[in-house]
């Protein structure tokens, strides 16, 4: 088991630069996810760590080891391919067993470590069979299986669930969370699904155009977002940006906004000019007495809750309300702000204004 | 199914397909059926006219099977006296069959020689053809090598000429190099011939094989080239098959240059073939029986290696 520390790692592919200078820390034991849209350089970054790309600069630690320049074979770390790259050619026993004798274990032994895999994925029947005919989920388990049988110091996952379907992901999902808590071995898992990356995850990397935009718990990086970018990705729906053009001053409390004001988190930098007024739907309430005013032009009932399409002055809101509570298209109803949970951004930059509610958060 | 169906073709329609595929395959039966008949049968018989083409003697058309054309391919016979022959009686069914000519068999023929030279030069060439292509297009395939399209048209470049077009500078760097009638020198020109079409082949082949194979084996603990021999090469099986199969033919048939280059040493079976001289005239039978046999080995190893052909010969083009 492992500690893995990633150091202005940087990748380029000629002219392109698939990952700018990044930087985070995998703790020993994590389920880390590397989370971003395709083609942010999450795969590269995974690719790297494994060694299946070597970096252009940088360095990666692997338990306090410089690993990056490299084979894969000599780095102890397995890794679980989106289209699983089950040896065609060989039955389900003999792909699990490969990785053992490749290390030249006695046939006895490999015997055994792969009955002990088999038992944990639930595998055992189909441990002779070719793997041409299995399902997606029994494909899954024995590349999982491939992975696990010779205990490596960490696993590298990419977008394992992303070639199952839609039912079955969740399931894997679960299987697979209860599996690194059972093994509690450092896992870095890629993912473009957010809700993926919340739902499993210890800790996130947000990455986008080849940078990390933040670093942090699902949490962190739900309520405290780093950059606009961060806020839209995360979400669904995601963070509302009211527009307007204000200032802030450098610890104070409330900000004007298109002639309203608001109170939010204290502030712990000055600013003025084009600002984001950043604020979860969850945290919308809808008031009749409220000065805010917004028009409804579409509600989306969800059950337990409704999802709310206002008009304001700052633009298009959604608000996630109770479906109890009423809500007419053609309507106008005033807007109130939970102000503990608002983040201010710099619309020129993306970057969240600093705060009583997100110091502390890690930028890439 | 219902007979409107579009993707399942209807009984007429699926009659008319077999009978023109049965048709068509009748039609280029017939000259090997012919040879292979010619084989067994005499020398007066082969020639006949009208011709005769069924077993047994009683019909105008019919011919009574013999050995003799096998017998006169493998031995060299020499025509003696009365005295001789009374003196020797036949031993053997060879010699039998022989002294209906006054004939004896002095020793075997070169055909043997031939043969075995041909399998020495087509298998060899066809060999090393296949295992330099594989290694050839594993690299174009896999690894950034600069000017890749460009030596890979060099490449086929050698192909668009006839290779015949160069005889002439061949033969005399041959003689220089010493090349000239040795099993060697055939393989050499025959697989600088059919590399070409192997690399091109095998390439699109390894293209099709995802990478991420041989990346797993990289993370399993092994080294890139164990996993190009233990994950690649079976998955490139199929391709290296259909490649063999179009440089054994290619090998195995060649003409001009065995004529060109070869005489004694490293002759091989095609230019020797039509050489076989009988008594007055060709040998029908004889030829015939040296074309059977050596239309054996390439129909044998095409047959071993048919399911790959049938895949391999759409260049993996269905796979996804």
């Amino acid at each position: 088991m492992a500690q893995i520390v990633i150091k202005n790692l940087k990748k380029q592919f000629g002219d392109f630069t698939a990952v700018r200078e990044s930087s985070f820390t995998i703790e020993d034991g994590e389920f880390f996810m590397l989370l971003g849209p395709s083609g942010c350089g999450k795969t590269t970054t995974l690719r790297m760590i494994a060694g299946l790309e070597l970096p252009t600069s940088g360095e990666i630690f692997l338990d306090g080891e410089e690993i990056s320049q490299r084979p894969p074979s000599e780095r102890d770390i397995a890794f679980v391919f989106q289209m699983f790259a089950l040896y065609p050619h060989m039955n389900v026993r003999k792909n699990i067993s490969y990785p053992l004798v490749s290390q030249g274990m006695p046939r006895a032994q490999v015997k055994e470590k792969v009955a002990e895999v088999a038992g944990i994925l639930g595998i055992e029947d189909i441990l002779d069979r070719p793997v041409g005919g299995l399902s997606g989920g029994d494909r899954q388990r024995v590349a999982l299986g491939r992975a696990i049988v010779r205990e490596p110091k960490a696993f590298m996952m990419d977008e394992p669930l992303g070639a199952l379907d839609a039912e079955f992901r969740e399931r894997m999902a679960e299987e697979l969370r209860a599996l690194h808590d059972r093994m509690g071995a450092t896992t870095v898992y890629v993912t473009h699904d957010q809700l993926e990356a919340m739902q499993m995850g210890d800790k996130i990397v947000v990455m986008n155009n080849a940078v990390v935009e933040q670093f942090g718990t699902p949490q962190e990086i739900y309520d405290k977002p780093a950059t606009m970018f961060v806020a839209d990705f995360i979400g669904s729906p995601s963070m509302n940006f009211l527009k307007f053009h204000g200032k802030i001053g450098s610890s104070s409390s409330d900000v004007a906004m298109h002639e309203t004001t608001f109170a939010v988190p204290q502030s712990r930098e000055p600013f003025e000019g084009d600002m984001a007024f950043g604020v979860r739907p969850e945290h919308i309430r809808l008031s009749d007495v409220a000065p805010f005013r917004a028009e409804v032009l579409a509600t989306e009932y969800l059950g337990t809750t409704q999802i709310v399409t206002l008009n304001t002055a700052g633009g298009e809101v959604k608000a996630r309300i109770p479906a109890t509570q009423s809500a007419r298209a053609g309507e106008t109803v005033g807007l109130e702000f939970n102000p503990d949970t608002i983040t201010l951004f710099d619309r020129q930059s993306g970057r969240a204004l600093k705060s009583e509610l997100n110091e502390g958060v890690l930028h890439g | 199914m219902s007979s409107f169906s579009i993707t399942e073709p209807s009984n007429r329609t699926k009659w008319f397909a077999g009978t023109l595929v049965i048709l068509y395959a009748v039609i280029t039966m017939i000259p090997l059926v012919w040879i292979a008949i010619t084989g067994f049968k005499s020398p007066a018989d082969a020639i006949a006219y009208p011709p005769k083409y069924i077993v047994g003697s009683e019909s105008e058309a019919g011919f009574q099977p013999t050995l003799e054309g096998y017998v006169n391919l493998f031995t060299t016979r020499t025509r003696q006296t009365q005295d001789f022959l009374d003196a020797n009686p036949p031993e053997t069914w060879a010699d039998e069959i022989v002294r209906q000519y006054d004939m004896v068999i002095v020793g075997p023929s070169k055909f043997g020689e031939r043969f075995m030279n041909s399998v020495i030069i087509g298998f060899g060439s066809t060999f090393l053809s296949v295992f330099l292509g594989t290694l050839a297009a594993y690299a174009f395939s896999r690894f950034k090598i600069p000017l890749a399209d460009d030596l890979l048209f060099f490449i086929l470049s050698t192909r668009m000429m006839p290779p015949i077009a160069v005889a002439i500078p061949i033969f005399l760097m041959y003689r220089q190099l010493n090349l000239s009638d040795t099993h060697l020198g055939m393989i050499l020109l025959y697989t600088a011939v059919n590399i070409s079409l192997a690399v091109w082949l095998l390439k699109s082949f390894i293209d099709g094989i995802p990478t991420e194979y041989e990346e797993a084996a990289l993370i399993d603990g092994y080294t890139r080239f164990q996993a190009f021999y233990k994950v690649v090469l079976p998955q490139a099986a199929t391709g290296i098959a259909s490649t063999a199969i179009f440089c054994l033919i290619f090998s195995w048939n060649e003409y001009a240059f065995a004529v060109l280059l070869t005489t004694a040493n490293a002759q091989t079976a095609p230019p020797f073939i039509p050489t076989i001289i009988g008594i007055g005239g060709l040998d029908w039978p004889a030829i015939a029986a040296g074309v059977t046999l050596f239309l054996l080995p390439v129909m044998v190893f095409t047959i071993l290696l048919r399911k790959h052909l049938l895949r391999g010969i759409t260049f993996g083009a269905v796979r996804k």
